[in-house]
């Protein structure tokens, strides 16, 4: 047995044979050619061809893989389409007198140089993708389809290193993994593996041609390879591959399907999101929307203030990306637990009880309205709700609401686009759910923040480990609480979820349906396993 | 001629994507576009001239539009550079 290591991309293992992949190689006739035109002519239909190859792969990919997979064969047509590389390729054919693959070749590599001499990594990082375009169009001039290098049968693909339209045009069938010398966790084959689940290794510097045919094993969890590994190593690791399996499919099959219990009541199941970075998670999890998305990080990661434009580009990124499906981005929650340096907020005897969220919010105005400025300016991208926080009275409500409309009135003066979207508030403090009626009134939805609603009603610390004994999270003052803001909602056509921990409770799941609620948002793991739970209940009996 | 700066706020850059988009949105206009990053330049129709340009989060560009249809022009390169970057 031979033990390899490198570094993993996902948690998973694959059992397999080996298969050697190597990218195949040409002849590339370097004599003078005599008809140059004829040349040049067979350059223009190869690229052409290759263009269209990358459109029909970015077409696979964001079918197979979404989005984010699939947007850089969308570059490599942009590539192939530009002059300047295409009017490089013909001077050599004419001016040298030589074959459009020849020239294809030099042209193509220039360009690649070009690249890798940059400081910057990210543009080092081009010259791969500029390879991976030649490479394509001299497949399509030598008639090679990379396809057939795969064989026939499901193996564990070992190559040097795999360029993303190597990695698209892959048989998945017949992939069981991948192991490759090269290649980084930001990669687009790094992306690829993660969101087809492949169990995937790269950096392994140990990898050798002599692997070919052996059975081996990659173990995700612990980063490493084992080649013709010991019979205890397969049993247990074959083990733990079904009980993945098993998990996968249990929660696999459950995609796609709807939020509806025995006797009909469908509810929403959306995710609780941090950043732009959460939204593969979202998709990956099949969540019907964005229950709440914590504008936090926007303040939190930065500096200094953050301008309007930073904080709509992560918004628009985020609406954009899981439209038709809704996005609620609860404005800045800054204060108690979550402080910045630059809002110099200064130091409170009662931080849970102080100078917070909305009550910051409402006091800096100029604050306030960037932030506004830059959610409603995101809603002309998808479907997006707004979220004020800690609101504990109707005269707060109107004063955020007005200020919105104040920024809404001024984007349109400026000829801004804004999309249509709902509003509503957290419901996290015992004030705002003894006078939820009159904000109902107000509000195309409630979500309730069972965190801060528990603290605030048992006035226990949540912070204070001391208080743990004291601390019931299913106590019946906080369920009745949430029993009074549903109903309170629903007497005004106001939709009420949760987006608090309390939501992913799954032995509270029958208790919040019976009581009428509608949407639950929780962490995006959880929603699986809260659909599994709904599509079992009949709340009938 | 119609001239102006922006500072690109996008940690990455004009990096690739973006980039492809800048480019197809100025290819239909007849006018000549230049963006300037200290002494050197490209033109704006060229996706690899572009992204040799290696500009980077926090650099001031200068983009110059000249030509007949200047004015849309502008306002076009602007709202994408404000759209992407």
């Amino acid at each position: 047995m031979q033990v390899a290591t490198g570094k993993s991309i996902l948690n998973g293992i694959a059992i397999g044979k080996v298969k050697i992949y190597k990218a195949p190689s040409y002849e590339i006739n370097e004599n003078d050619i005599a008809d140059t035109d004829g040349e040049i002519a067979k350059f223009e239909a190869a690229l052409e061809k290759a263009i269209d190859g990358q459109n029909a792969l970015y077409d696979k990919a964001l079918e197979a893989a979404g989005e984010e997979s699939a947007e850089i064969f969308e570059v490599h047509a942009m590539m192939l389409e530009d002059d300047d590389l295409q009017d490089a390729v013909k001077e050599i054919i004419t001016g040298q007198k030589k074959s459009a693959e020849y020239a294809v070749n030099v042209a193509f590599n220039n360009q690649a140089e070009v690249f890798a001499q940059m400081d910057d990594p990210y543009m080092q990082a081009r010259s791969a993708d500029i390879h991976d375009i030649k490479q394509a169009v001299l497949d399509v001039l030598f008639g090679v389809d990379p396809a057939s290098m795969q064989g026939t049968e499901p193996t564990i693909l070992v190559a040097e290193d795999l360029a993303p339209s190597e990695t698209v045009k892959l048989d998945k069938s017949l992939l069981l993994g991948m192991i490759t010398r090269e290649g980084s966790s930001n990669s687009h084959t790094a992306i690829l593996a993660r969101s087809m689940n492949l169990p995937t290794i790269i950096q392994c510097k140990e990898i050798d041609d002599s692997w070919d045919g052996k059975t081996a094993i990659i173990d995700g969890y612990n980063s490493c390879v084992y080649v013709e590994p010991t019979d205890d190593l397969m049993d247990s690791l074959s083990k733990k591959m079904q009980e993945d399996e098993k998990k996968l499919a249990l929660l696999q099959e459950l995609k796609g399907k709807d939020n509806t219990t025995i006797d009909g009541k469908t509810i929403k199941v959306y995710a609780n999101i941090g950043g732009p970075s959460d939204i593969g998670m979202v998709q990956q999890n099949d969540a019907g929307g964005v229950g709440l998305f914590r504008s936090e990080f926007v303040y939190l990661n930065s500096k200094d203030y953050p301008t309007e434009d930073e904080q709509f580009k992560a918004y628009k990124l985020a609406v954009e990306s899981l439209a038709p499906k809704q996005v609620i981005i609860r404005t800045c929650d800054i204060g108690a637990d979550k402080t910045v340096e630059y809002m110099d907020l200064g130091e409170e005897e009662n931080p849970a009880l102080g100078y917070r969220a909305i009550r910051i919010c409402l006091t800096r105005k100029d604050f306030f309205k960037t932030q506004l400025r830059a959610i409603l300016r995101a809603s002309a991208y998808g479907n997006l709700g707004i979220m004020f926080p800690m609101i504990i009275s109707l005269r707060e409500l109107n004063e955020a609401q007005q200020i919105l409309d104040e920024c809404k009135e001024e984007l349109i003066k400026e000829g801004v686009k804004v999309g249509e979207y709902q509003v509503g508030i957290m419901i996290e403090t015992p004030a705002a759910v003894l006078c939820a009626d009159e904000l109902a009134e107000k509000c195309d939805f409630f979500s309730i923040g069972t965190n801060d609603l528990t603290q605030y009603t048992l006035a226990i610390d949540r912070q204070n480990a001391k208080l743990e004994p004291f601390l019931d999270t299913h106590h019946s003052a906080v369920l009745k609480a949430i029993q009074m803001t549903i109903e309170a909602g629903h007497r005004h056509n106001t939709w009420v979820g949760i987006c608090g921990e309390l939501g992913s409770d799954l032995s509270l799941t029958e208790t919040f349906l019976r009581m009428g609620i509608d949407e639950l948002s929780v962490n995006p793991k959880s929603v699986l396993p809260i659909r599994k739970v709904i599509r079992g209940l009949d709340l009938s009996k | 001629m119609k001239e102006f700066n922006y500072t690109i706020n996008d940690p990455n850059g004009i990096h690739a994507r973006p980039a492809g988009v800048l480019v197809k949105e100025v290819k239909g206009f007849e006018s000549a576009i230049t963006v300037w990053k200290g002494d050197a330049s490209c033109d704006m129709k060229k996706l690899m001239k572009l992204m040799g340009m290696g500009i980077k989060q926090g650099d001031t560009i200068t983009i110059k539009v000249e030509g007949p249809d200047e004015d849309a022009a502008a306002e076009a390169v602007k709202k994408a550079f404000e759209e992407n970057f």
